[in-house]
């Protein structure tokens, strides 16, 4: 792992220990990540001290609503945030031990598109217009690997096989728009895995589809990650999508990481008065006919987030404590963590 | 595509019927007589006048006038001129040098826009950006016929490095000063649209897609970003071309070249409406071709409008 070597004999991660990653099969450690942005209306605090954590063979969920950070933080991963207005006053991304935010740009244009790559929301508007979709499938292996023009067609062709686009090698000179959306976000897909990455970011790919296709996407980005034994980051705010796809969920508000843990059991008996707003808001059959229960008030101006916890001022177990202190993320059992003051109060409800 | 350019020139031929027809009506239009604009302050004998009329059908009505002319045109006759000279020779004998200080020109205002243009796009809001703002405000708010007598005056005059005036040194020497004159007016209105487009496609979300490939920052911006932008100017490039040969006219008057605008303005002076016709004629035939040339174009570089 001479990427790990890289990372010790620069001795830079005093928190880190990569060789304790590298033997827990951790892919993906983000440590109290911030990201702010500056707006004509003063600093906006979209990622607030986030920590995560992926392993070999993982799929792990983001969820959360609009503006909760999760795809800034995908994009803070992959280096791809606008910077200005953007900028990370804090925090590490390390990937197999190697710190994202301070190799040299040169080491990250390897890592990224290669070892981390990521599935886009809108296939139609990820895809470059202008050039044929085999091209810009095999500009990774060029670039990368160093193939001729013509070894990265046949790969490419390779690639659109394995996610199933039919006659791939016909379809190899059409341009994005000639492409059906799903069919699409397969092309998107098919980048994404070319290269046999360790860690692939899906942020909402599936929004823009229909709902069946819907389905077929994440069946393939499934089989995928499973045949790969690849980590899979899958971002959304849908929860029967993190249901079916995720082993683990990551509830994030407001910028930071409320509840983490496996995922059934997160939505079933959740630690965090949020993740339980969102489990309870599901539609099911026993809601019939009966208002949707939301959670009340609106999320927190990202330009002025409150001294202690963001979610106080909607949650109905909030305190004094609330208000003061911004709640750390703990262990609450075995692999659960939540940011709540009230964690027990909130599980003792869920049971009664 | 086949199918698609023959459909374009059979749209042309409207387009060349509607224009020619209005020049003609404005030439007939246009107040004084054709035969006293020929013969000065010396009136020509009733008789010879009457010989003149006769001949060239002044006295037709309007749309006879314009019929017989039209029908010339289709054999590909285009007249003759007063002094019995035919005007298609007349106008290709000087179209030459008005093609070449208009092609010049073009080619130079393509270097030059593009390059101040995709120069500020990459600097978008720093100090470089702000420079080439600078610098099409300026030669936008200046008069192009003030840029041309200034450039002629220094680098012609004072400083003697060309010939201030004609076409003695042949081309390239004598076409550089005004076509870069017309090149360097014509060329800020190109370096902002460049400019824009290229700002509004680096933050498309495919450059995202091409960063998130690990690529590196040239070949995001020559490999993805650059074709992109283009799109919108390809389409300006073509229209301003016509634009070059009216710019044309101007810059021939001011460096004294001997190419159709000369014609045209005597032939104005003259009432003579074959030619002013004939030339206008030509110009409309030019345009259009080179705006077909742009359309088939476009569908090469932006496979989403491909026929």
């Amino acid at each position: 792992m001479s990427s790990t070597r890289k990372a010790n004999s620069m001795g830079i991660h005093q928190h880190a220990n990569p060789a304790a990653d590298a033997a827990d099969d951790v892919l993906l450690r983000v440590k109290d990540l911030e990201v702010e942005f500056n707006t004509s209306k003063g600093v906006a605090t979209a990622v607030n001290g986030m920590n995560l954590e992926v392993k070999r063979g993982q799929a792990l969920g983001i969820l959360g609503e609009s503006g909760s950070g999760k795809s800034v933080t995908a994009r803070a991963i992959m280096g791809i945030l606008d910077m200005p207005p953007a900028h990370i006053p804090r925090g590490e991304i390390l990937l197999e031990g190697e710190d994202l935010l301070t190799v040299t740009p040169r080491r990250h244009r390897q890592l990224v598109g290669s070892r981390v790559t990521m599935v886009f929301q809108d296939a139609l508007t990820a895809l470059n217009p202008v050039h044929p979709v085999g091209r810009q499938i095999g500009e990774l292996y060029r670039v990368h690997r160093g193939y001729s023009r013509r070894d990265a067609k046949a790969a490419a062709i390779k690639m659109m096989d394995k996610v199933r686009i039919p006659a791939a090698a016909k379809r190899v000179n059409d341009y994005p728009h000639q492409f059906s959306g799903g069919m699409r976000q397969r092309i998107v897909i098919a980048m994404a895995l070319a290269l046999d990455p360790v860690l692939l970011i899906a942020d909402e790919p599936t929004t823009a589809l229909d709902v069946t296709v819907q389905a077929q996407i994440l069946e393939l980005l499934k089989e995928q990650q499973e045949e790969r034994n690849m980590g899979l980051i899958l971002i959304t705010h849908d929860i029967s999508v993190v249901r079916e796809v995720t082993d683990q969920v990551a509830v994030m508000y407001a910028g930071r990481v409320v509840e983490h843990g496996p995922t059934a059991e997160v939505l079933s008996r959740p630690g965090h008065p949020y993740s339980r707003g969102l489990a309870a808001s599901i539609a099911g059959e026993e809601l019939k006919g009966r208002r949707l229960p939301a959670i009340l008030g609106t999320p927190p101006d990202l330009l002025h987030l409150p001294a202690g916890c963001s979610f106080a001022n909607r949650c109905a177990f909030a305190s004094e404590a609330c208000a003061a202190s911004v709640p750390a993320l703990e262990l609450i059992d075995e692999a659960r963590h939540s940011a709540c003051f009230h964690t027990s109060e909130v599980l003792a409800h869920a049971n009664a | 595509m086949l199918g698609y350019t023959v459909r374009r020139i059979l749209q042309m031929v409207p387009v060349v019927l509607g224009a020619t027809f209005i020049i003609y009506a404005l030439t007939f239009l246009m107040p004084g007589d054709p035969v006293a604009a020929l013969t000065g302050s010396r009136p020509l004998p009733e008789s010879t006048v009457q010989q003149i009329r006769l001949a060239y059908h002044l006295d037709d009505p309007f749309l006879v006038q314009y019929g017989n002319y039209m029908l010339g045109l289709l054999q590909g006759n285009f007249g003759i001129d007063f002094f019995g000279r035919p005007v298609l020779g007349l106008i290709l004998e000087r179209l030459p040098v008005t093609f070449a200080l208009a092609m010049t020109a073009w080619v130079l205002k393509l270097a030059i826009g593009l390059a101040i243009g995709v120069y500020g796009g990459l600097r978008n809001g720093q100090a470089g950006d702000h420079f080439a703002l600078v610098f099409t405000v300026i030669f936008l708010g200046i008069p192009g016929f003030v840029i041309a007598l200034g450039a002629q005056t220094v680098f012609g005059v004072q400083l003697g490095w060309v010939d201030p005036a004609g076409i003695r040194a042949g081309w390239p020497l004598a076409f550089i000063l005004p076509a870069l004159v017309m090149a360097i007016e014509a060329s800020a209105g190109l370096a902002r649209l460049t400019r824009t487009s290229l700002v509004d496609v680096l933050r498309a979300e495919y450059l995202r897609t091409a960063r998130a490939k690990g690529l590196s920052p040239r070949r995001v911006v020559w490999g993805h970003a650059l074709r992109n932008a283009m799109i919108p100017v390809v389409t300006y490039l073509g229209l301003s071309l016509a634009g070059m040969l009216g710019g044309a006219v101007i810059i021939e008057a001011i460096f004294n070249m001997p190419g159709i605008g000369g014609l045209m303005v005597t032939a104005i002076n003259n009432k003579e409406g074959t030619v002013v016709v004939g030339i206008a004629t030509m110009l409309v035939l030019v345009y259009l071709v080179f705006n077909l040339l742009v359309d088939l174009l476009y569908g090469i570089i932006d496979p989403r409008v491909r026929i």
